[in-house]
């Protein structure tokens, strides 16, 4: 099981400010290990955000992510105490889903 | 006879743009929220030029825009393996925000949804394997624009 994710959402003014550190490889099937064979890639591909149940952020992302990918942006019409949920899922299939609340 | 010929043909045009727009549906660009999803547009990530990629992302070649900014971005990484990339878009209704480096082995590193009531800005970090201009790639009201950087990288995000 992955490590979970580390989110803080505050509210500025009318816009929410979301930040999330995501703990991943992404590996990017460049590299080769001491044997000289290719690690094989592994990276995240979706990354959606919804606050309130509806979806403020939506992404693909390629293996050219840095590793513990760090994402933040800014969005109109949550509230304080609203629930933010981060869901990202990778080439493996392997998902991870965290939460946090607006503060 | 020629009128056979006539249906056979419009059969064809008719079946060969249905396709098409199955395949670009199923490259997810066209609906929008196109990153949630299940659909990995895996074209647009594989290619390794501009062109390729704007192919694979079904858009034409994007205009160079002013109101597409780079901020709080380096203009030398000391490590290629983390280089905060901010892209702010003044563009009205804009729809997605993408990141190109031009240098890596696939330029496509990121596409961002930009859904309504959501800021056009986005910040993340990417991987740089050498010296190279990155794009910020956006698509306005069904339109692509494109602002680029040099970014000096003095130690590569790749192998080592």
């Amino acid at each position: 099981m992955p490590d979970p994710m580390k989110i803080r959402a505050n509210q500025l003014g009318d816009a929410t400010e979301v930040k999330v550190l995501m703990s991943h490889e992404m590996e990017t099937g460049q590299r080769k290990d001491s044997q000289g064979k290719v690690i094989p890639a592994w990276f995240i591909q979706h990354v959606d955000v919804t606050c309130a149940g509806k979806t403020v952020l939506s992404a693909q992302w390629g293996t050219a992510v840095s590793k513990n990918p760090f994402l933040s942006f800014k969005f109109k019409g949550g509230q304080k105490g609203d629930k933010i949920v981060i869901t990202w899922t990778d080439n493996r299939g392997e998902k991870r889903t965290d939460e946090a609340t607006i503060a | 006879m020629a009128d056979i010929d006539q249906t056979r043909r419009k059969a064809l045009q008719q079946g060969a743009s249905l396709s098409l727009l199955t395949l670009l549906s199923a490259a997810g660009w066209l609906a929008p929220g196109i990153a949630g999803a299940e659909t990995w547009n895996k074209s647009a990530f594989d290619a390794h030029s501009m062109d390729e990629t704007m192919k694979a992302l079904n858009g034409s070649s994007p205009a160079p825009s002013k109101d597409v900014t780079f901020v709080a971005t380096p203009d030398i990484a000391e490590n290629g393996a983390v280089v905060p990339i901010s892209v702010v878009s003044a563009l009205p209704k804009t729809e997605s925000i993408a990141i190109l480096i031009e240098k890596n082995p696939n330029m496509l590193a990121a596409v961002f949804d930009i859904p309504q009531g959501t800021d056009p800005s986005i910040t993340t970090r990417v991987k740089m394997a050498q010296t190279s201009n990155v794009y910020a790639l956006v698509k306005a009201d069904g339109k692509f624009y494109v602002a680029s950087k040099e970014i000096k990288v003095t130690l590569g995000g790749c192998g080592g």
